[in-house]
């Protein structure tokens, strides 16, 4: 083994700069690619979101990568989400309902199982799952499993998890900002030192594009609709 | 031998009575399971089955790789059994009936071949047997060398007929076995299991007669019926689904493992059944094509989550064109979201029902005051069907920073509700 190749791999990485070797699918938001290996979040890899509060706009962060990944013929799978992931929203937002999977697993154990398959399978791009309980060995399988399944795992956990620590490749921690703000601060990342805060726009009318495409369908609901005002 | 006598002879002797019933079920299985090898099949009660093979030889590549295919695949379901080819149905039984498992090609061969074997393994009455056995005749080589008028003369005609039937002589037509339209069988548990995890292996038997006769169909099955029978509960049904039509028995396994291991016994199970009613064509050639994909992905995310958590607990979401927003959306089968469009700000998350918030002053409240942005977006709608709504909707954000979707009832007590959340 030379030098070239111990550099090479994903696994090292030298102090000041970002390793060009990860593979990542873009976010959407250009300043926050800056500061994420691989120019966006990780691939096969788990991506732990820390934030206070549920409301703060954590999703719309993901969105635009989501609506990317709905392209493929892979699902996005949702495991035990908080509330119901709101169809008219995902659509405008540009999300191909038709990869989206929903599970709602009974008891907490069985929604780790479901998410490690889920990620394991190689038949989900990305798997978003809400898990309540501080669980490392948990952590780490799911972390192996999106490697072996090529998959995009997002963990949303409370903030007060932030001193824990986590076998996630990449660990951010989200603050809301008055506005449409939202401040972004890279705890953990391969790669490269942790950062931040940086902050984002994160508007609440998700993707500019998926608006313009159906804005004649838009259009269409809205005169219906002034009848009745 | 009565049984107490075979007692003082091995002490630890454990005595089963004899299911006839059950040997007959056996047999049957067996039968649906190879006919994936022949199309021609017949019983040969209570302990053989009689397969015509020379068609099958070159689909299967010969007779020795036939032979394993069927001995690894009757290994996989639990019996001991021994295999015999011949030209004709009863000397193939009369070879299997003894310990060296012989394979004759040609008639002419025959007589050679049987000429060492004991008289007993022709099926005939023991006392045509022991008259054989005074008049010196030990083997049926002794036998076939006597001449055939004396045969018939001291036998009868009904022996003669067997021998030219077991020499080829006489033709031997035989019943086929037709096999069911639909897959059903049980097997009785030799104990009682209070561990759903243990049914496993007595399912595993009845899962690869199953495909097996699925193979012999040149048919899959989408759905199983597991059926576990208690003694004085009703009877458990277990559905078993997959995706895409399927008959690889390892793919059932899987799915059947995790369904096992999430059911809760309430009483010891005595019995087991396995049931497959509709069947869906597949032939060879599409399973092959399936083949290197299937070992690839083993088994399907979708059947494998809905083993084990149940087919209600992993859906997708379609958007529905609609104005008032519960109604906006809906669960549908994965893969099959409808993409209908709003144009309208709608929050990412939805409350399963709508939340009524305490108000202060006439202002709504969430952890302290909303703070309300200035847009309002009137929806009334619904009064064909009863269910209407009028609503004036805004986007509302609390003190911490999180961002509620929520409205005022234009009617009525006018009352504040949350339905949804900007994540």
């Amino acid at each position: 083994m030379n030098l070239d190749t111990v550099l090479q791999r994903a696994d090292v990485w030298r102090g000041g700069r970002l390793s060009a070797t990860a593979d990542a699918v873009a976010s959407g938001f250009a300043e926050l690619d800056t500061v994420l290996p691989g120019g966006g979040w990780p691939r096969g890899a788990l991506t732990e979101i820390l934030m206070p509060q549920h409301g703060i706009g954590a999703l719309r962060l993901l969105v635009p990568a989501l609506a990317r990944l709905s392209r493929d013929e892979r699902w996005i799978c949702w495991v035990a989400p908080p509330y119901i992931p709101y169809a008219p929203a995902l659509v405008g937002a540009g999300i191909d309902l038709s990869r989206v999977l929903l599970v709602h697993p009974g008891a907490h154990q069985d929604g780790l199982w479901a998410v490690e398959q889920s990620l394991r399978s190689g038949t989900c791009s990305a798997v978003l799952a809400w898990p309540t309980l501080d669980d490392r060995t948990a952590l780490r399988r799911l972390q192996l499993a999106a490697e072996a399944g090529d998959a995009l795992g997002f963990l949303f956990r409370p903030g007060r998890l932030v001193q824990r620590p986590s076998p996630a490749a990449l660990r951010i921690q989200l603050q809301p900002e008055a506005g449409n703000g939202l401040s972004v601060s890279i705890l953990k990342r391969r790669g490269g030192w942790a950062c931040g805060p940086i902050h984002l726009e994160v508007p609440v009318h998700g993707h500019g594009n998926a608006v313009a495409l159906h804005s004649h369908t838009a259009t269409g609901t809205g005169s219906f609709q002034s009848q009745w005002q | 031998m009565p049984v107490a006598a075979a007692r003082a002879l091995a002490h630890d002797l454990s005595v089963c009575s004899r299911d006839r019933q059950a040997e007959a079920d056996a047999l049957h299985g067996l039968a649906a399971w190879a006919y994936q090898f022949s199309s021609q099949v017949s019983l040969y009660p209570p302990f053989a089955l009689l397969l015509e093979v020379r068609r099958s030889l070159s689909l299967f590549g010969g007779y020795t790789a036939l032979l394993e295919r069927i001995r690894a695949g009757l290994g996989e379901l639990g019996y001991q059994t021994r295999l015999a080819a011949a030209p004709t149905p009863l000397a193939a039984v009369s070879l299997a009936c003894c310990a060296s498992e012989q394979h004759v090609e040609t008639r002419s061969a025959l007589a050679a071949a049987l000429a060492p074997l004991p008289l007993s393994v022709l099926d005939w009455e023991q006392g045509l047997l022991d008259r054989l056995h005074g008049v010196g005749v030990q083997r049926l080589g002794d036998l076939l060398r006597l001449p055939r008028d004396g045969l018939a003369r001291r036998l009868g005609p009904d022996s003669v007929l067997y021998l030219d039937r077991l020499l080829g002589r006489q033709p031997d037509p035989r019943a086929l076995y037709q096999p069911p339209p639909r897959f059903e069988r049980s097997l009785q548990l030799p104990a009682e299991v209070g561990q759903a995890g243990a049914l496993l292996f007595a399912l595993q038997r009845l899962i690869l007669e199953l495909c097996g006769w699925l193979q012999g169909q040149g048919a899959a099955v989408q759905e199983l019926e597991v059926r576990l029978w208690h003694r004085e509960q009703a009877i458990t049904r277990l559905s078993i689904g997959v995706q895409r039509k399927s008959r690889a028995a390892e793919q059932f396994l899987i799915l059947l493992r995790e369904r096992l291991q999430r059911l809760e016994l309430q009483q010891p199970v005595i019995e087991v059944g396995l049931y497959a009613e509709r069947l869906l064509p597949l032939d060879g050639q599409s399973l092959q094509l399936f083949g290197a994909a299937r070992q690839a992905c083993q088994v399907d995310l979708l059947d494998r989550l809905r083993a084990r958590l149940g087919s209600e607990a992993v859906r997708g979401l379609s958007a529905v064109a609609e104005h008032r927003p519960e109604y906006a959306w809906r669960y549908s089968e994965p893969g099959q979201g409808e993409q209908a469009v709003n144009g309208q700000q709608r929050p990412l998350w939805l409350l399963p029902v709508p939340r009524q918030l305490k108000t202060d002053h006439g202002w709504p409240c969430l952890q302290g005051r909303l703070k309300l942005q200035h847009s309002r977006e009137r929806i009334e709608s619904g009064w064909w069907d009863g269910q209407d709504i009028a609503r004036d909707y805004f986007i509302a954000e609390s003190a911490s920073g999180s961002r509620y979707w929520i409205y005022r009832e234009l009617d009525g007590q006018r009352r504040w509700f949350l339905q949804g959340l900007f994540e």
